[in-house]
């Protein structure tokens, strides 16, 4: 049989997808406890006992400057920044996308400077937004919303200007106005697609809000593990990065199975 | 029905054109009110650019275009229905909302959704239609769920329900399975007589124009310059006027009316 005819069913796929995961594990186990024979203080490849050590600290004991549990502080600021920044560049990019996708006029007019925004390296612009906003939470929030939204509005865009033109020919030729044809036929299909570019933008979003904290802050994920580099703590950068991938694949798939549930003729429901 | 009624649609002199490249010239065309105008013709000569610009989404280069007597506003509106080959009908939308949509957009201009009584009104509106369609079991299935012939009952059942004045069908039937055409064939015919619609039907299959149309045109190339084929356009170069028999359209039930022309000829020709 031929290797692209070959389906894997649900356990299999289970199964093989763990695997290299799993020996992935298995090899930094591995060279960590040689690192520990060698030399019982080592510090670059900790064990998971050191690990759960190193954590333990900041899960369990209260901060003695601030009295706050450092990972759970941590990890609140981190998504409050990340929440504000996602959900101010996602409503942005849908309004802006919608206008900009299904009015010509307004396309002409502010096409060019989206193209202008979204080719800036938005960490170019970081030392502007501290320098205009402060250090405090609005220029990281600002950071998120810059980063990702131009992409997001251009992609939206790019999506409603695409739908095929028998479809706004034929809502005008059952009467709709440029607005119904906005509310009715193009807003209700650019949704699946939002959902799509938020959960791409969930990458570009994590790496503008560690930026962010790493050159700037008192508290959140990026903030410790930039603190903790300095004493070479890979037991607590470990652990913090595991966490944040973690967050990060809860979002993709509560993102996935939400725009699932809600636009179910936009995931494959064939006859 | 009669079928010699007043002119519905007449087209004065009209040309189109995109830069120096001529598609349509020179064309006048008169359409009854209750025809079934097919049209068929080559590929490039014009036969979409014409229903294009019937349909107001093209303005002609030159000329003009009365329905009832008026010009028509160089844009689509809810007085010309329309069928596309394919994407006529919204993906986001059950088969009901789809045909619900036109009336929704006439009734709530600003939110383009009814609610209560109205909806319910609406829905009964729609539910007819999509019963006289063939579509009545199958309103609540969003239209990738269904096959590509009930698509277009669907899309059909959308435009109609607008009581448009001409009904634009442009190669409606060219995807479909040769079975399901036939049934489309069967159904757009009923319709045609229960609505007293006036239809212009695109079509590269002959034998569809000749055994539903009332009318079929043929638009081809007068003149030919083989140093510069883009300077001459089409024109409807074949008109005939076909008699229809009374019985639902079955397959070679159509006799040509006063033409010198067989229709051997007019497909060679074509």
């Amino acid at each position: 049989m031929r290797w692209v005819n070959r389906q894997i069913d649900r356990s299999g796929r289970i199964l093989l997808g763990s695997l290299p995961i799993l020996l992935l594990v298995l090899l930094y186990l591995f060279l960590a406890a040689q690192r520990h024979a060698a030399n019982p203080m080592d510090k670059i490849l900790p064990l998971p006992t050191g690990m759960a050590q190193g954590m333990a600290a900041l899960l369990f004991q209260p901060d003695q400057l601030t009295g706050q549990l450092i990972f759970w502080a941590d990890t609140l600021a981190s998504l409050q920044r990340l929440g504000i920044g996602l959900g101010i560049a996602t409503v942005s990019a849908l309004v802006v996308g919608l206008v900009l996708g299904i009015l010509p006029p307004v396309r002409a007019t502010f096409g060019p400077l989206v193209t202008g925004i979204a080719v800036i390296p938005p960490i170019a612009l970081l030392p502007i937004l501290f320098i205009a906003l402060g250090l405090g939470e609005t220029a990281k929030v600002a950071l998120i919303v810059i980063g990702i939204a131009p992409v997001m509005v251009r992609d939206i865009m790019a999506h409603v200007s695409a739908l095929p033109r028998e479809q706004i020919i034929k809502a005008q030729t059952l009467g709709a106005s440029s607005w119904q044809i906005m509310i009715r036929v193009a807003l209700p299909q650019a949704m699946p697609r939002l959902f799509h570019a938020v959960k791409l933008a969930l990458g570009p979003a994590w790496v503008f809000l560690i930026s962010a904290e790493a050159i700037a802050s008192d508290v959140g994920l990026g903030y410790r593990i930039f603190l903790v580099r300095r004493y070479l703590s890979m037991d607590v950068i470990i652990p913090y990065v595991a966490w944040i991938a973690l967050l990060a694949i809860l979002m993709d798939v509560a993102l996935t199975v939400l725009s699932q549930r809600l636009y179910p003729w936009a995931h494959g429901a064939s006859h | 029905m009669n079928a010699r009624a007043e002119t519905l649609l007449s087209l004065r002199d009209v040309w189109v054109e995109y830069g120096d490249k001529i598609v349509l010239e020179k064309v006048d065309l008169d359409i009854e009110a209750g025809s079934f105008v097919s049209i068929i013709g080559p590929s490039g000569a014009g036969k979409s650019s014409l229903l294009r610009i019937v349909l107001g989404q093209e303005v002609p280069t030159r000329g003009s275009i009365l329905l009832d007597g008026t010009p028509l506003t160089p844009e689509c509106g809810p007085d010309r229905g329309v069928v596309f080959q394919r994407y006529s009908v919204f993906p986001h939308l059950s088969v009901l909302r789809n045909t619900v949509f036109g009336l929704e957009c006439e009734k709530a201009p600003l939110t383009a959704r009814l609610f209560g009584k109205a909806r319910r009104a609406a829905e009964a509106e729609a539910a007819e239609m999509l019963h006289a369609v063939g579509l009545g079991d199958s309103m609540h299935l969003y239209p990738a769920q269904m096959s590509g012939g009930m698509q277009q009952r669907l899309a059909i059942a959308q435009a109609l329900i607008k009581r448009p004045r001409i009904l634009l069908l442009d190669e409606p039937f060219g995807a479909l399975d040769p079975g399901i055409r036939a049934d489309m064939h069967t159904l757009i015919t009923k319709l045609w007589r229960d609505y007293s619609l006036t239809i212009i039907m695109v079509t590269h299959d002959i034998r569809e124009a000749f055994s539903l149309g009332t009318r079929v045109l043929a638009l081809d190339k007068r003149r030919h310059d083989p140093h510069a084929p883009h300077r001459f356009g089409a024109t409807a170069v074949y008109d005939l006027p076909l008699r229809r028999d009374e019985q639902p359209a079955s397959e070679g039930i159509v006799v040509v009316a006063d033409t010198p022309l067989s229709i051997e000829e007019t497909i060679r020709h074509g």
